[in-house]
C-alpha cells in the first residue's frame, strides 16, 4: 500500500477550479516529483495534502488513513512535513528557534538530538545558530527551511519549489541534499518548476498541466519524453 | 519638587498604560486585529474587585484574583464568539465587531451594575513620604511600577524561553507556516487573548486604585490612551508597549501640569501624530512587508 494516496481531488479557490481531478501516489522510500509550469496547480496539490486547503471532492490517504477533516497542525504529528514555497522561515527568530519550532510536536528530549542531526547535515546552520533567520542568504534560508521540516522526523517530506530564486550552484547543492536524504531512506514529494533538476533525482514523476495530470512515468522516462523535453527542458 | 512629583505620577500612570498597551499589542501581533473592547475588560476587572472587596469584604488579593480569572475567561469567550467566526473576514468587519463588543460590555455593565459612578476602595492606600509634605510616592504608584516591571520581565521570558511563547512569535510572523510546524493557531490566538485580558484586570485594579472612581465607561478613555501608547511605541512590539506607555503617561501628566488639564489629550495625540509622521511604524516598530 502506498504511503500517500491522492485520489481524484478537486480543489477550488472560491469559484476558480484550480485542481481538476488529480490522482497520484507516493510509496515508502521514493522520491516523487510533480513538475509543471507556474499556475499548473502544483502548490495547490501540496497544500491540500498538508491540510491547509481542503478538496471539494476526492480523497487524500496517508498511511492508509483518510485525512479528511483533520486540521493541518495535527498532520505534523502523523508524519507529514512541508517545506513551503518561498521557504517561509520565521525571519525574526533565530536559526535555532526556527529549528525548535520545527520540533513543536516532538518531546522535549528529542529536540537537542534533532538539532544536532540537522547541524550535521547543514554545518552552515550551526555557524549561524544564534543569528536572526532574516539575515541568512537565500540558500541558507532554504537549508533552514529543510532542516526545520526534518525536525519533526517526518514519514513524508514535501518540498515546494526548493530551487526557487536560488543561483544555479545553490540549486545543485539543494538537489544534492535531496539525493542524500533519499539515500538515507526519507520519502520525498517534490514540487518543482525546474524539471531538469527534479527529474534527475526522482524515482517517479507526474506532469501537471492546468490542474490535471497530463503525463506520468519514471524520472528517466519523462526526461526522455519528447513532450516533456519540448515543454519543460528547452527542447 | 512639583517637577519630581509630576515625573513620579507620569511614570506610574505610564506603567498602567503600558500594562494595558501590552494587551493591545500582543493581540494585534498575533490576531492582526485591534481589540477595541480591551479597555472595557479593564472596567469589568475593576467591578469584580469593587464587589469582592468593597461589597463582600473579601481581602483585596482575593478580589484581584477573581478579577483576573473573570477577565481571562471573558477575553477568551469574546474571542471565541465574536472574533473567531470572522477569521477570514475583511479587517473592517472585525474592527466594527470589536467596537460593537466594547459597547456591549459598557451597556451590559450599566444594566447589571447601574450607570451611577461608584467609589472604588484602593487596594493599597497611603504614601511613602520622601520629603515630608513636599515629595512623596503613593503606594499605588509603587505597586503600578512594580507590576509593570514584573509583567514585562515575565512576558519577555515567556516569549523567548518557553515553547508556547515562541509558538506565539511564530504565529505572529506567519500563521500558515506555524500550522505546518504543528502549532495550533486557534489555541495560540485564544491564549493571547487570555494573557491580554488577565493583564487588563491587573491594570483595571491599579487604575481604579490610583483614580478611585468606577463607572461602566471607566475603561474607555484609558483603553484609547493605551492603544495610542501601543501605536506610539510600535504596535506588535512588547518593549514598544512599555516605552510608549511610560512616555504617554509622562507627556499626559506634564501637559496637565504645565499646559492645561483640558488640553492634555490633545497634546498626547499631537505628539502621536508627530511621531507617526517621522516614524510611521512607531518608536520601536519594525516595517514588516505585507504578505500576499
Amino acid at each position: 500500500m502506498a504511503l500517500l494516496q491522492v485520489e481524484d481531488i478537486h480543489v477550488y479557490y472560491g469559484s476558480i477550479h484550480a485542481v481538476k481531478g488529480v490522482s497520484f501516489e507516493v510509496n515508502e522510500g521514493e522520491v516523487v516529483t510533480l513538475i509543471g509550469a507556474n499556475g499548473a496547480g502544483k502548490s495547490t496539490v501540496l497544500n491540500t495534502v498538508s491540510g491547509l486547503l481542503h478538496p471539494r471532492s476526492g480523497s487524500v490517504q496517508f498511511m492508509g488513513q483518510d485525512l479528511k477533516g483533520i486540521a493541518a497542525h495535527k498532520l505534523v504529528e502523523r508524519g507529514l512535513a512541508q517545506v513551503p514555497e518561498g521557504r517561509r522561515i520565521f525571519l525574526q527568530m533565530t536559526v535555532e528557534e526556527n529549528l525548535e519550532m520545527g520540533a513543536y510536536t516532538q518531546a522535549n528530549s528529542s529536540i537537542a538530538p534533532g538539532i544536532a542531526d540537522v547541524y550535521k547535515r547543514f554545518p552552515r546552520l550551526e555557524e549561524r545558530r544564534r543569528q536572526i533567520a532574516g539575515t541568512l542568504s537565500g540558500g541558507e534560508q532554504q537549508m533552514l527551511a529543510m532542516g526545520r521540516a526534518l525536525m519533526s522526523r517526518p514519514r513524508l517530506l514535501m518540498l515546494d519549489e526548493p530551487s526557487m530564486g536560488l543561483a544555479p550552484i545553490l540549486v545543485e547543492q539543494i538537489f544534492d541534499i535531496i539525493k542524500e536524504l533519499h539515500e538515507a531512506g526519507t520519502t520525498i514529494l517534490l514540487v518543482e518548476q525546474n524539471a531538469q533538476a527534479a527529474l534527475s533525482v526522482a524515482d517517479r514523476a507526474y506532469v501537471l498541466e492546468t490542474g490535471r495530470i497530463s503525463l506520468s512515468g519514471t524520472g528517466a522516462e519523462l526526461m526522455a519524453s519528447d513532450q516533456v523535453r519540448k515543454a519543460y527542458l528547452g527542447g | 519638587m512639583s517637577f519630581l512629583n509630576n515625573v513620579i505620577t507620569g511614570i506610574s500612570l505610564g506603567s498602567i498604560y503600558a500594562i494595558i498597551a501590552l494587551g493591545y499589542t500582543m493581540v494585534y501581533g498575533i490576531a492582526k486585529m485591534l481589540n477595541f473592547a480591551h479597555g472595557d475588560v479593564i472596567m469589568v476587572g475593576a467591578y469584580m474587585v469593587f464587589f469582592a472587596a468593597g461589597r463582600f469584604g473579601l481581602p483585596s488579593v482575593v478580589g484581584v484574583l477573581l478579577a483576573v480569572v473573570v477577565c481571562t475567561v471573558l477575553g477568551v469567550v469574546i474571542e471565541r464568539l465574536a472574533y473567531k467566526p470572522l477569521r477570514q473576514a475583511p479587517s473592517l468587519a472585525v474592527l466594527i465587531t470589536a467596537i460593537g463588543v466594547s459597547y456591549f460590555l459598557q451597556n451590559g455593565a450599566q444594566i447589571l451594575w447601574g450607570a451611577a459612578t461608584k467609589r472604588f476602595t484602593p487596594v493599597v492606600e497611603g504614601t511613602l513620604e520622601l520629603v515630608p509634605g513636599q515629595l512623596g510616592i503613593s503606594y499605588v504608584a509603587i505597586l503600578s511600577v512594580v507590576c509593570c516591571i514584573a509583567v514585562m520581565a515575565a512576558l519577555t521570558l515567556f516569549t523567548t524561553r518557553t515553547r508556547m511563547g515562541k509558538a506565539m512569535r511564530a504565529c505572529s510572523e506567519d500563521k500558515a507556516a506555524a500550522q505546518l510546524m504543528g502549532i495550533n493557531v486557534d489555541a495560540t490566538i485564544s491564549s493571547t487573548f487570555a494573557i491580554g485580558s488577565a493583564l487588563a484586570a491587573v491594570a483595571g485594579v491599579l487604575m481604579c486604585s490610583a483614580y478611585p472612581v468606577l463607572s461602566p465607561t471607566t475603561g474607555s478613555m484609558p483603553g484609547i490612551r493605551a492603544f495610542t501608547a501601543a501605536v506610539f511605541g510600535g504596535i506588535g512590539s512588547i518593549p514598544g508597549a512599555l516605552l510608549g506607555g511610560i512616555l504617554l503617561g509622562i507627556i499626559e501628566t506634564f501637559a496637565k501640569a504645565y499646559i492645561s488639564t483640558d488640553l492634555s489629550d490633545a497634546v498626547v495625540f499631537a505628539v502621536l501624530i508627530v511621531v507617526l509622521l517621522v516614524k510611521p511604524t512607531g518608536l520601536m516598530g519594525r516595517y514588516v512587508p505585507e504578505k500576499v
